[in-house]
């Protein structure tokens, strides 16, 4: 078993976390992006899983399971638009896709 | 010995984040899929240290095997070549790391709270199959349907989202 | 009925007249005339009337209906008939009705006959009203009655813009001394907590320092009405203007009765003269000077202005209107010598011999097709016979010779300032200035041969216009032996304890002014025989002015009037100048600019800058996001 104390866990979850926002806002690839967010959501579920050890509660893990499938769901579909959206711009680059500016 | 292996995967789980995000050899898209799925499989190797048997074997599956193929379709399909070296932007630096600091503060907040300290846990939960099965068809039962449901949804919304015309 | 029945009916009277005719005889030019002059001389003689109704006591204060009341301030109509107001009713329907008459035969070809003689009845009601009223509001209420019947009779021609001018000109000036005039009611009233005149005396003969420090502004400010009224300096310069009205509107308004009205007012109020002078502190440099004091020396500069303004003019009733000034002038010093019993004598007399010049000059105007112009005239005297002997009256007695009534109400004033050296010696010069212009008039006007065509074809005035004449000729000469002087002093008896008034015989009056102030009938005699010998040697056989070589900047200023008017016209026009750029400069910056734009600009300022949030940028987005999470989180767990 492990006498691993529950910051130490958090911790990396935390670090994930951080890793991944910082993906989302450094990278300029829309693929790259999208798979730093794939890395935050990761960090959510390591602290729940986390926290439902240590609170010897198995609905934290309940939580992770719908999780991975909303996220896939959300991949599905997240890749699907940015298809489409290639098909209609031709890039992927983030910059270049600023048509939402006022 | 378990603690020293969280430790490996917790260490390999980071580096392979890392290197997800920030690649200094190669800037090729596949390479960061290449990278995520090792930080998933060190995260699976992490569940299943905390006893979360079941999401473990999930998070391989689903995640590993099926999102991560599905991001590499993708990468193929629109045949992206490598990026122009383009510089960092130093705002995107700035905004990241400001960023970074403010979410790192927050956290730092909860640590230091030192409501965190606990004993180490007992022995045996039941992270398995079973008990997870028993409690999502009998308490967790309509958010599954509901999943389901959603799962319908997104399958729909995809292919009408990758129709080369729109009608 | 009683005699306060017999004064209502006196007012009203030309009231109901100018109603009649508004309303329903204004076509009928010739009825309404008739109607007009009915009704003044039906007032004239129940003045008459009234003056042996109340043999014994002469004073009637009738009972006031009160009109108005806010709060401790009530309003009251009321008539007081005393002396003052005798004489002033007396002249007013007396001279009023003969210039009534007299219109009659000079409006006989105007097509706005019926809107004269409304005009001509609502100024005797006016008039009237300021005779009679007991208190300051009633009469300020007539006041502006009575400029409104100015504005009327000035802009009667209307379709002349000089006419218009002027009318404006009268009104608006008039308004600015009624505006000093009901700071003085106002200040008066704050201090005494009363308006009417029998009460105002009776508490300033009781406690005569219960002005305190206003009493001397108070004074000034209430004098003001007299100056715009009496068209004194500053505020002389419509009355020459006035005369683009017809000459029996010059004769009745502006030289008889309206301008008098000043003189009289201040004669009506000379008791708040007579309480303790003070000066408030932010005026103390003034103290050594009385409110008297300042009336006394603006009265004799307007004469002496005027006075020298005359002598180079060539329109006849602008010489004329410039005479008027100058008495005027003459009558303001003598209520500023606290001499009003002198000075109502000269306003009565002048009201003789002004009314027939004035007369007699539209009879001139009227042979000649409405030439004014002197030097068009000429040689009149053969063609003229009644309108020369009459205007050769009128100007005798305007020079002050004896025994004609102006040289005793004169020497009165002269009198009155022999014991104040230095406006002695000015209102001599004005006396010695008076014989000259109106001598030039006269030699000019009717002496020497004909100057024009019009001249030659002159012809003798219709008979309707030379009865007035004639009787105001009359009065004219034996004026000075009514004992006026005697008659109003006992008005003023009251005021100065001291005095005696004694009671002369006709020779005696004769020659009173021999015998009491031989220095002021000796230089009344002296300015006219130097005045008239002036006037001939360099008029007597002119053909051509020949003043304006030998002075030749100064009779250029001289005719044109000193430049008052364009002096008046630039500050009028600078100040609203200024007014307009300071309006629109607001109107520019702060409404438009700051009000306005600045809201407009201040919106999309905002607008602008959140606008920057919106980069489209799916990475600033996302670091706002994180941003906005990490502040809600850190205060949602706050301890």
């Amino acid at each position: 078993m492990t006498h691993v104390p529950l910051e130490h866990v958090l911790f990396v979850s935390a670090g994930l976390f951080l890793l991944g926002l910082l993906g989302v806002i450094i990278r300029r690839n829309l693929l790259v992006i999208y798979m730093s967010l794939e890395l935050m959501l990761n960090a959510g579920n390591l602290a729940l899983v986390a926290f439902s050890r240590f609170n010897n509660n198995l609905n934290g893990q309940i939580m992770v399971f719908f999780i991975i499938t909303v996220a896939a769901a959300e991949v599905a579909v997240g890749l699907a638009l940015i298809v489409a959206l290639y098909r209609k711009r031709q890039t992927v680059h983030v910059e270049d896709l600023t048509a939402m500016k006022l | 010995m378990q603690t020293l292996l969280f430790y490996i995967f917790a260490g390999l789980t980071l580096l392979c984040a890392l290197l997800v995000v920030a690649n200094p050899f190669s800037r090729n898209p596949v390479t960061s899929a290449m990278f995520l799925v090792l930080t998933i499989a060190s995260l699976a190797g992490i569940f299943i240290l905390l006893d979360a048997f079941f999401l473990a074997a999930v998070q391989v599956l689903v995640y590993a095997g099926a999102v991560i193929v599905l991001f590499l379709f993708v990468i193929m399909l629109l045949s992206l070549k490598e990026e122009e070296r383009r510089q960092i932007r130093k705002f995107s630096l700035i905004t990241g790391l400001i960023s970074v600091v403010a979410i790192t503060a927050v956290f730092a907040r909860a640590f230091l709270s030192g409501k965190l300290r606990r004993p180490p846990p007992m022995p045996a939960v039941a992270g398995g199959t079973q008990p997870l099965g028993e409690l999502l068809f009998s308490q967790y039962l309509l958010p599954f349907e509901i999943v389901s449901v959603l799962l319908l949804v997104a399958m729909i919304g995809t292919v009408l989202l990758s129709k080369r015309t729109l009608e | 009925m009683n005699t306060e029945d017999l004064a209502w009916i006196i007012l009203l009277l030309p009231l109901a007249s100018t109603v009649i005719i508004t309303l329903f005889t204004q076509r009928d030019g010739k009825f309404s005339g008739k109607l007009s002059i009915g009704a003044v001389v039906l007032s004239f003689l129940f003045t008459i009337a009234l003056l042996f109704a109340l043999s014994e006591s002469r004073v009637v204060d009738a009972r006031s209906i009160e009109w108005l009341s806010i709060g401790d301030f009530k309003i009251e109509l009321g008539l007081r008939l005393d002396p003052l107001s005798w004489l002033m009713l007396l002249i007013v329907t007396a001279v009023g009705g003969l210039i009534h008459i007299y219109s009659y035969g000079y409006m006989h070809d105007d097509p706005g006959m019926g809107r004269y003689f409304a005009g001509l009845s609502l100024f005797t009601f006016a008039m009237i009203g300021i005779v009679i009223a007991n208190n300051f509001v009633q009469m300020f209420i007539f006041w502006e009655l009575v400029g409104l019947s100015s504005y009327l009779l000035i802009g009667f021609w209307y379709e002349r813009p000089a006419a218009a001018d002027a009318a404006k000109k009268a009104f608006i000036t008039n308004r600015l001394g009624d505006f000093g005039f009901i700071l003085g009611i106002i200040l008066i009233w704050s201090r005494l907590d009363t308006l009417k005149f029998d009460e105002l005396q009776a508490h300033l003969l009781k406690t005569p320092g219960a002005l305190g420090t206003a009493s001397c502004v108070a004074g000034l400010l209430i004098f003001c009405g007299a100056v715009g009224k009496s068209a004194q300096f500053p505020l002389h310069v419509w009355l020459p203007d006035a005369m683009e009205g017809p000459t029996p509107v010059s004769a009745l308004i502006h030289a008889a009765t309206m301008v008098a009205a000043g003189v009289y007012m201040l004669c009506r109020v000379f008791f708040l003269y007579s309480a303790t002078p003070a000066w408030p502190e932010a005026l103390s440099f003034m103290s050594d000077w009385t409110a008297l004091d300042l009336i006394a020396w603006i009265g004799v500069f307007t004469a002496l202005l005027a006075a020298v303004i005359a002598v180079q003019q060539n329109d006849i009733k602008r010489i004329l209107a410039y005479s008027t000034l100058s008495q005027l002038g003459y009558m303001i010093m003598a209520v500023g010598l606290s001499s009003p019993g002198a000075a109502m004598y000269h306003l009565s007399t002048h009201a003789f011999f002004k009314a027939l010049l004035f007369l007699a000059a539209g009879s001139v105007i009227h042979a000649l097709h409405h030439e004014q112009n002197i030097w068009e005239m000429g040689g009149l005297s053969r063609k003229m016979r009644v309108t020369k002997w009459t205007f050769l009256v009128g100007t005798l007695a305007i020079a002050g010779m004896p025994p004609l009534s102006g040289f005793y109400s004169k020497d009165e004033i002269l009198a009155a300032s022999s014991h104040r050296p230095l406006l002695f010696l000015v209102a001599a010069l004005v006396a010695v200035l008076t014989t000259f212009y109106m001598f030039r008039l006269w030699f000019v006007a009717f002496g020497g041969n004909a100057r024009s065509k019009l001249a030659e074809e002159a012809k003798e005035s219709p008979a309707v216009m030379m009865w007035p004449l004639r009787i105001l000729a009359i009065l004219s000469i034996f004026g000075g032996l009514f004992g006026i002087n005697a008659f109003v002093a006992r008005q003023f008896e009251a005021a100065r304890p001291g005095a005696q008034v004694i009671h002369l015989s006709l020779s005696e009056r004769f020659f009173a002014p021999f015998t009491e102030s031989p220095l002021g009938a000796l230089a009344g005699l002296a300015a006219f025989a130097f005045g008239l010998s002036f006037a001939y040697a360099i008029y007597g056989n002119a053909k051509t002015d020949p003043i304006p070589e030998k002075l030749r900047i100064l009779s250029r200023a001289m005719r044109r009037r000193f430049y008052f008017d364009e002096l008046y016209q630039f500050l009028i026009a600078a100040t609203h100048e200024m007014l307009s750029r300071l309006a629109n400069w607001i109107d520019q910056w702060l409404i438009a600019g700051l009000g306005v734009r600045g809201l407009h600009g201040t919106t999309e300022g905002f607008g602008r800058v959140l606008r920057l949030v919106q980069t489209g940028n799916l990475q600033t987005y996302t670091f706002l996001f994180a941003l906005g999470v990490a502040v809600v989180l850190f205060i949602v767990l706050m301890p």
